[in-house]
């Protein structure tokens, strides 16, 4: 696969699915598309075609705010079709402002409110190992979210478990809504925390698919992952890109033209 | 003799566990309290301490239903009602996860702690959750049959479990129907519709009514969701007044799910007898009772404003 022509398709897609609810978040969704490209593409064990499988691996999109992102790669594998993505938002559609594993195929489970995600998937990687399964969990956090409490509290819950078959992923693109994290509430030494609370820790381009790839398929025995992902919110779209007011703004018909123009996808 | 209904849940836990393997208990800290540490005896890689952490003991439970099992998650009412409400409400009732709650020392009766454990609004905040059910057993018996109902139910389900000791008032044979209401004591003048640990002291009333000539009419609505609209909607059209008698505040509680009931039906006058929009103390149980008009004979100064005798 080329991951940067993938990329810029599912930029694309984003874009056009923002531009059409005339809500959202653009910031957060940019930033986290190769993240999502390597669980989809190179890691994650699942099926399309058998959204339930048993023992598929599962993701927690816990900075449920990005799920364009996710929606793209979705109906890019091929859990519905690509016409779906227009109705991002909209009334009858099953794409939610927010992931919803009761409406959409191949969400795993429910966020959106902010910490919830990582202890959901926490819960979800003891229920894993408590039943003898080998199957894997993901969760992707955003570095905003890691402010709230109930994070730790699945951290360390995650660590006195044992739970290798679980991995956090840090979309760490250092801005939130009110402004970058350390104006708002800084983060310290967010790779240093995670490893105190006793996860392997790595730190790994955010952008670059075959590096995070690398780091998802490190092998780690007896203490859960963290993946700190270096990235760029609003990421390849240049006015976008490392400003925290495109955290969750409308697109406009002229800024919607440039940063399709980005993309160079016809 | 009877014996408090943390006890029995704990007993009850065990029972279905040993029935059903999909069954977890988890718990937060409190499992000497909340009596799932008998569970952790019997099924000790089915009990899980998720430590002094509700809101993720909350999203914790939502993961285990998530993979088809059915977790038991114990804390106190307060807890875990209040303190982590929204993890209940976005993680587990918007999905409609097979959680089931069993939260001890709930109301008044918790006693000496005083107000700031004394869950006064677990029913009111439990209540307004789609796709949630509420049990308020009031003895030994009724605890285990709700226990055992919950687990039957696919969706979340609250159990709230009082603190003290208390006496048998029904029986194993006793029938236990979710959504149904169970008639302690028919009566056509005077209905008093209770739940939980007050259901003695209605009872009670009941019998002191009687002696004055007000054939009086017991309901233990066991289930306050889904709530059982026509034996209130029959009571109000068989009884002159209704008196609701609860352990939680009259905002949002039971008086309310009957009220909600009632409202735009023309029939009986109706009170509201429970906490009245203030916070708990300390005291024993018994005198907190009669401190916040919970007893028989605050019951029976409602029905005789109501009645006019």
């Amino acid at each position: 696969m080329q991951y940067d022509l993938k990329a810029k398709e599912l930029r694309a897609e984003i874009l056009k699915m923002l531009f059409a609810c005339q809500s959202g978040h653009p910031g957060g969704s940019l930033s986290c598309v190769e993240m999502l490209m390597a669980l989809y593409y190179e890691v994650m064990d699942v099926d399309p075609e058998n959204p339930d499988k048993q023992d598929r691996d599962r993701l927690v999109l816990s900075k449920g705010h990005a799920c364009p992102a996710l929606y793209a790669i979705l109906a890019d594998i091929g859990y519905f079709p690509m016409e779906d993505l227009a109705g991002l938002r909209q009334i009858d559609s099953h794409l939610q402002g927010h992931p919803d594993c009761t409406k959409t195929p191949g969400i795993d489970m429910n966020t959106g409110s902010l910490g919830q995600g990582a202890s959901l998937a926490m819960g979800m990687a003891l229920a894993a190992k408590h039943g003898g399964e080998s199957y894997n969990v993901y969760a992707v956090l955003g570095d905003g979210e890691c402010q709230e409490g109930l994070v730790w509290e699945a951290a360390m819950a995650a660590a006195h478990y044992k739970l290798d078959n679980l991995t956090f992923m840090l979309d760490y693109n250092r801005l939130q809504i009110d402004g970058s994290n350390e104006e708002v509430m800084g983060l310290g030494d967010i790779i240093k925390k995670f490893d105190a609370f006793g996860f392997e820790c790595m730190e790994v381009e955010g952008h670059d698919v075959v590096a995070i790839t690398k780091a998802l398929k490190t092998p780690v025995s007896g203490k859960p992952k963290f993946i700190c992902c270096k990235t760029i919110k609003g990421k390849g779209v240049s006015f976008m890109e490392n400003q925290y007011g495109w955290h969750g703004r409308a697109i406009n018909a002229e800024e919607f033209d440039q940063a399709m123009k980005e993309q160079e996808v016809v | 003799m009877g014996k408090s209904l943390r006890v029995a849940y704990g007993e009850s836990l065990v029972k279905l566990g040993a029935e059903n393997e999909k069954v977890v208990v988890l718990d937060a800290d409190l499992a000497h309290a909340t009596q799932t540490c008998m569970f952790k005896e019997e099924f000790p890689d089915r009990f899980f301490n998720m430590g002094i952490a509700e809101a993720n003991l909350m999203c914790t439970a939502a993961g285990f239903a998530n993979k088809g099992y059915i977790p038991f998650a114990s804390t106190f009412a307060l807890f875990g009602a209040g303190r982590a409400y929204e993890q209940i409400r976005n993680s587990i009732c918007y999905t409609n996860a097979n959680v089931k709650f069993g939260f001890s020392h709930s109301g008044l009766s918790v006693g000496e702690d005083g107000g700031s454990h004394q869950s006064i609004e677990d029913i009111a905040l439990m209540r307004e959750m789609p796709h949630m059910t509420i049990f308020v057993p009031c003895d030994p018996a009724e605890t285990e049959k709700a226990v055992m109902a919950a687990a039957e139910i696919n969706g979340p389900v609250y159990i709230r479990v009082a603190r003290p000791v208390c006496d048998d008032i029904t029986t194993s044979d006793t029938p236990f129907i979710p959504g149904k209401a169970n008639v302690m004591k028919e009566g056509n003048d005077f209905c008093i519709i209770s739940c939980g640990l007050m259901i003695p002291e209605a009872l009670k009333a009941a019998k002191g009514l009687e002696k004055e000539g007000i054939h009086t009419c017991v309901v233990n609505m066991h289930t306050i969701k889904p709530i059982d609209k026509d034996i209130i909607l029959k009571m109000n059209e068989t009884c002159k007044a209704i008196v609701t008698l609860e352990e939680h505040s009259v905002i949002g509680g039971l008086g309310s799910a009957v009220a909600e009931v009632l409202a735009g039906h023309n029939g009986a006058r109706f009170k509201s007898l429970g906490i009245q929009d203030k916070f708990g103390k300390s005291g024993k149980p018994d005198q907190l009772f009669e401190a916040y008009g919970l007893t028989a004979g605050h019951v029976v100064k409602a029905c005789r404003e109501l009645l006019n005798f």
